[in-house]
């Protein structure tokens, strides 16, 4: 592990440069503005500099305070719609913790699918996006009936339906049958009867076959539940409700992969890595914070989303998460269930070091923050 | 104190271990025997849970090992020998993974000699990954990998399912394992193959889990309460500990007696039930012990845990000296970064000071004083730390004693430094520190303009007040802390603080089309301290905008919009265009004026000008007159005819609607049902109605009326307001519907099942100066009581949010080389907020080339 205090030219305190953005900013406005690029880009360093943090200076807590102190000012109303019935965003304060618990099952998982030209403009929009919408048997069938006396079950497929989503009834009646193996198949015009293979075949096990029957996947992506093509700027893309990136990326000839996203932070970090899901929790902690009308700067949100992803992995705000790992005992012993740490300490014979904050304060002596930070070295007079 | 060298100790570190009968026999001062605590004197009895030897809580008596009272020891530890051995309940968990993992009879873990190194490679990864817990629980993972075999791959003996009875009872084969047995499994546990278990043997042998014997802990930690009656009643521990003492002696003595194998084993069960209570009173699969009355007793672990236990009550969160907490109350006079404080308080609180040969004819006038007028001192304090009262007896002692090296503590005074605080703390402006300025009256005074930081009001509001007591305290209050140094959120990079309410009305007023006469101008502008006249020129009659410049420096220049949208332009100091309303003077983050005088100016000229601002605002009010008046809420009788065929317009228009959905010729907005479609187009058309009013409602009041001015200014209220005084109050929304809730297809039982009309899903078209009609003031009420439920649920929520986050995140600090660390020194960010910029020190976030370009131009 790395210790001791960073490295410093010997000289002078090394200043950072400017970041790129404002050097491109100060070019920008020099040009439009019409001053001497050179002057401008002095007085821009020298308020640059001047609004360098300190060093010492807690950023965490000031970001956990920024973040925190409106959330008593949020809403607390989940629901929100997004143009079409079950298509809901859980916004607000629940949302916020959502994300900062890093919760595995999001409430309203959402996709937004960027489409490749010309779809993008808006050539058979309607058709691309029900064809991505996971549809099952029971939503094309017109009818679906158990027939006691034979004990067998009938079913008439929707033909509209299906042309709607472009499918061919014998592709449907293939899937049926690799869907259902224990069902045996007859088909006799529209009709399809399925009976059970073997003998001494109970209503009851006809009945389960028959659920199973309805759930079978005809067509889309998994896990697509709504589609709704939204235009966007001049573009349209679809939004839908359930997400499934993986198997969206595949679809590379007619979605944009580049642009093309999801809510959910698990997803995202198991396709694209943990960089995009730090970016994710970053975007959707502002999306939420912008919504309500709130003023919270950028800095503090990319601290959390840092910090919850500094490992490689997610780590959520709570005790099982960012909190559970500190290395002092007393500081997560402070947070929640104290007797499980302390117990568990004393089996590795922890040692706390007394290196951050609450375990000072538990036993009165100064932070090592701020301005607890620097020690102050002198020659004692004898 | 000056004679004697100081020496400052720190803790450098604390290590957790768990006690071993030897150490715990070590420490133990005495050996507890019997269950008796007092005798008839009652005097603790030896050998009793009170013995003296443990320490002493009578004020009274004298330790007996340290020979100190009961102030200056800390009491120590005892111990009993049990009959028996018990398991340890919070290591339960730990016993089951140890017992399931080793072989029972030669107590080698159950991985073979040659896998255990790659197995403990492994294991160290997953601890450096995930944990030591989940390293624990994966050693079972590994174990239940291989266990298949079911004999040890050290002894080739048969293993047997260990299976746990909760709480503290283990079976094997369905066959209870004492925990005699249990020990002496536990014992044949080599060390090293306990550090494949995560475990350090040199500070845990999981033996010792098994308690052969048990610390008392010191009286000292379990204080007996004298009631009124003089009846003593007892700690909840004491109480506890008396019941495993008795059992234990019990124990002892059948035993001792040959007494039945059942007998035994009950009393045995006994005092495990009585020492696992003892550690813990909340565990599921037992019944709490209790006292008499019934109310469950506090043990160790209650004692620890929650937000009432020892942590997060005493050690994370401390009661202070030095403190104050009353009523505020507003006080425009004072200056921003000014606190009025009570002469009570201020007699009460005090400042040390030390005597030096300089200040000794200055601190003297203070003990002169006494304690009770003021200014005077309370106490003085000698080199050595001893502590006197100043009181009529002692007065003319003290006096003559006191010389250099004393301190005296001397009443609160004008300009002494005071943090100002109010709860709850949600960010580091709610503790501010302030100036002193003792004034009559009963409450603390603050300038309203620093309420929004504080986010109070004065409807009985209490806030805290602090006195730094050393020299370091002070100077961080005053150079960290002060209001000025707060102006700019560390949140947004805007102004929070800057004048409200009655300051902001006056403002625009001013400058909207005030004409004063110059003396009016002067007498107004001396009023608030402002002694440079110059920009009045030499005109008989000054404007408004003349008046507010003359507050503004000389050379400030501001683009900026007004709260309409209209440009307000400062150039050279002078008001030009625009009025002054909230969206520039005010805070809670509007406008870039104060931030922008902040940036150019410094922090002492802004708050300067905003108290100005504050002062010239009340000032302006005092001379024209401000009242709210319900004549402000009447509309010519035109606007009332206007108003009146809006709504029948909109109810008509809704009518319509309803018709149209009964013969099914409404068109269906795509991805809605037939009713949501026919609600969304009512609440479209309803909501227009009600916009429309409010536009009513301002063209047809009067326009100069002082709660339009309000709405106008931005000091409070809004137009809306206006309107559901005056026209409609419009609406009433749940959850973003109209008010569908209450009988089944009805909202109450005096309308039509069904019926669809406004009036029947919550419109409410009276005003509240004309009345509600019943149904009215109940759907008011459903949306009122539902908002007063989100709130009430909304604040516990981001509470803890709050508190996770702060958790989460309170170690992280800038390094000097601007990465952002933990206390690990493992680094989060390599610079923080990839650009090393302060958010209070940016404006708004952002480094504003635009300005510093205009600036350049000039």
């Amino acid at each position: 592990m790395w210790s001791g205090l960073p490295k410093r030219s010997k000289n002078k305190m090394e200043r950072p440069e400017l970041p790129s953005y404002l050097k491109t900013k100060i070019d920008e406005t020099a040009s439009k503005m019409k001053v001497d690029k050179k002057k401008l880009l002095a007085s821009a360093t020298e308020e640059y500099l001047s609004a360098q943090v300190e060093p010492g200076e807690c950023v965490g807590l000031v970001a956990a305070e920024s973040i925190g102190e409106p959330g008593t000012q949020m809403t607390l109303n989940t629901f929100h719609f997004a143009g079409v019935a079950e298509m809901n965003v859980t916004v607000g304060l629940p949302r916020i913790i959502e994300v900062l618990d890093a919760r595995k099952t999001i409430s309203t998982p959402m996709m937004e699918i960027y489409l490749k030209s010309p779809y993008n403009k808006g050539k058979d929009i309607k058709k691309v996006a029900l064809s991505l919408k996971e549809t099952a048997l029971e939503e094309v069938i017109k009818d679906l009936s158990i027939s006691i006396a034979d004990l067998t079950i009938e079913l008439t497929l929707d033909k509209e339906k299906l042309k709607d989503i472009s499918m061919m009834p014998v592709t449907v009646q293939k899937l049926i049958k690799a869907g259902v193996k224990e069902l045996n198949m007859k088909i006799k015009d529209d009709l399809i009867i399925l009976n059970l293979k073997g003998k001494d075949v109970h209503l009851n096990q006809l009945y389960k076959a028959k659920e199973k029957l309805k759930k079978v996947f005809i067509k889309g992506v998994k896990g697509i539940k709504q589609v709704l093509p939204v235009k966007k700027g001049d573009e349209f893309i679809i939004v839908t409700s359930g997400t499934n990136l993986k198997d969206i990326l595949k679809m590379g000839t007619l979605i944009d992969t580049t642009k093309t996203t999801t809510n959910d932070i698990f997803e995202i970090h198991d396709v694209l890595g943990i960089e995009a899901a730090r970016q994710t929790i970053i975007i959707e902690l502002r999306k939420v914070i912008d919504s309500q009308g709130l003023n919270v700067d950028m800095r503090h949100i990319m601290l959390v989303a840092d910090i919850m992803t500094n490992t490689g992995v997610i780590k959520g705000c709570t005790r099982y998460g960012v909190v559970g790992e500190k290395a002092s005992v007393l500081a997560r012993a402070s947070f929640e269930t104290p007797i499980r740490h302390i117990t568990n300490a004393t089996l590795h014979g922890e040692m706390d070091h007394l290196s951050s904050v609450v375990e000072n304060v538990m036993i009165n002596q100064p932070v090592p923050i701020g301005t607890g930070l620097p020690g102050l070295i002198t020659k004692i007079k004898k | 104190m000056e004679n004697e060298p100081t020496v400052h100790k720190k803790v450098e570190s604390i290590q957790f271990s768990f006690f071993s009968p030897k150490d715990i026999k070590k420490m133990a001062t005495v050996k507890i025997v019997t269950p008796e605590l007092y005798d008839r004197e009652g005097y603790p009895v030896d050998g009793g849970l009170m013995d003296t030897r443990m320490g002493v809580i009578d004020p009274g008596l004298k330790c007996r090992t340290s020979g100190a009272n009961f102030r200056d020891c800390l009491g120590y530890f005892g111990y009993i020998e049990l009959a028996r051995p018990v398991i340890h309940v919070l290591y339960v968990p730990l016993l089951l993974i140890l017992l399931r993992c080793t072989c029972r009879e030669c107590g080698r873990v159950l991985i073979p000699q040659n896998k255990i190194g790659k197995f403990t490679d492994f294991l160290n990864k997953v601890e450096e990954e995930s944990g030591v817990e989940m390293r624990r629980s994966k050693v079972k993972d590994v174990i239940t990998s291989i266990k298949t075999v079911n004999k040890c791959p050290h002894c080739n003996k048969k293993q047997m399912t260990v299976n746990l009875e909760k709480p503290s009872t283990f079976l094997e084969n369905e066959k209870r394992i004492s925990p005699i047995e249990i020990r002496t499994r536990l014992e044949k546990i080599t060390d090293d193959d306990l550090r494949v278990f995560g475990i350090n043997p040199e500070f845990i042998r999981p033996e010792w889990a098994v308690l052969t014997i048990m610390p008392i802990p010191p009286v000292t930690i379990r204080p007996s309460i004298t009631l009124e009656s003089g009846e003593r009643s007892e700690d909840d521990l004491t109480h506890k500990l008396g019941d495993i003492v008795r059992i234990n002696q019990r124990l002892f003595e059948n035993i001792n007696a040959g007494a039945p194998e059942i007998i035994i084993e009950d009393l045995w069960d006994l005092l495990q039930y009585h020492i696992t209570t003892f550690f813990d009173n909340d565990i599921p699969q037992l019944p709490p012990a209790r006292h008499r009355s019934g109310q469950p007793l506090k043990t160790i672990t209650e004692r620890i845990e929650s937000k009432e236990g020892r942590i997060r009550h005493n050690l994370a969160g401390k009661r202070t000296n030095f403190s104050a907490r009353t009523v505020i109350s507003p006080d425009p006079m004072l200056g921003l970064n000014e606190v009025g404080v009570p002469f009570v308080i201020a007699t009460k609180l005090t400042v040390p000071e030390r005597v030096t040969e300089w200040n000794i004819a200055y601190l003297k006038k203070f003990v002169e004083k006494g304690p009770k007028k003021y200014p005077g001192a309370n106490y003085v304090a000698r080199p050595d730390g001893k502590k006197k009262k100043i009181t009529d007896e002692t007065q003319e002692q003290l006096l003559e004693e006191i010389q250099p090296g004393y301190v005296v503590e001397r009443h609160l005074m004008d300009g002494d430094i005071a943090i100002f605080n109010r709860q709850p703390s949600l960010h580091r402006m709610s503790m501010m520190c302030h100036r002193v300025r003792v004034l009559p009256g009963r409450t603390l005074r603050l300038n309203p303009a620093v309420c929004y930081p504080y986010n109070a009001d004065f409807d009985g509001d209490e806030m805290n007040l602090h006195i730094p007591q050393d020299e370091e305290a002070r100077a961080e209050a005053e150079i960290l802390m002060q209001v000025q140094t707060q102006i700019i959120s560390p949140r947004h990079g805007l102004s929070v603080i800057g004048a409200i309410q009655d300051s902001i009305s006056g403002n625009y007023l001013l400058t909207k089309e005030m004409i004063l006469s110059r003396q009016e101008a002067i007498d107004m502008l001396y009023q608030i301290g402002v002694r440079n006249f110059s920009k009045l020129g030499r005109k008989e009659k000054v404007t408004g905008k003349d008046v507010f410049s003359c507050l503004l420096p000389d050379d400030f220049n501001f683009k900026g919009k007004s709260k309409k949208g209209d440009e307000v332009i400062i150039a050279d100091g002078r008001l030009i265009e625009g009025v002054a309303d909230s969206n520039n003077l005010g805070g809670e983050a509007a406008g870039l004026l104060l931030r922008t005088l902040h940036k150019k100016y410094g922090e002492e000229a802004t708050v300067d000008i905003i108290e100005k601002f504050c002062k010239l605002g009340i000032e302006v009010l005092f001379k024209r007159g401000f009242t709210a008046a319900l004549a402000d809420t009447d509309l010519t009788d035109e606007g009332t005819q206007k108003v009146h065929s809006v709504l029948e317009e909109a109810y008509t228009r809704v009518d319509e609607l309803i018709d149209q959905y009964k013969n099914n010729q409404l068109e269906i907005f795509p991805g809605r049902t037939l009713e949501e479609t026919l609600e969304l187009k009512i609440l479209e058309v309803l909501n227009k109605a009600r916009n429309e009013t409010g536009k009513l409602v301002a063209l047809h009041t009067r326009p100069d009326s002082h709660t339009k001015i309000m709405a106008d200014s931005g000091a409070r209220g809004n137009i809306i307001n206006m309107a559901q005084m005056a026209a409609c109050v419009g609406q009433q929304a749940m959850r973003g519907k109209r008010i569908e809730k209450g009988y089944t297809t009805r909202t109450m039982s005096c309308f039509r099942k069904g019926d669809l009309k406004p009036a029947a899903r919550g419109f409410i078209r009276g005003s509240f100066k004309s009345g509600l009609t019943p149904s009215e003031f109940f759907f008011g009420a459903m949306t009122g009581r539902d908002s007063l439920m989100d709130t009430a649920l909304r604040t516990p929520k981001s509470g803890y949010l709050y508190r996770r986050l702060a958790n989460a995140l309170q170690d992280l600090k800038v390094e000097y080389d601007y990465t952002v660390r933990d206390t690990n020194n493992k680094i989060v960010q390599f610079t923080y907020g990839e650009d090393a910029v302060d958010v209070s020190k940016s404006e708004n976030g952002i480094i504003n080339v635009e300005r510093l370009a205009e600036a350049l131009k000039k």
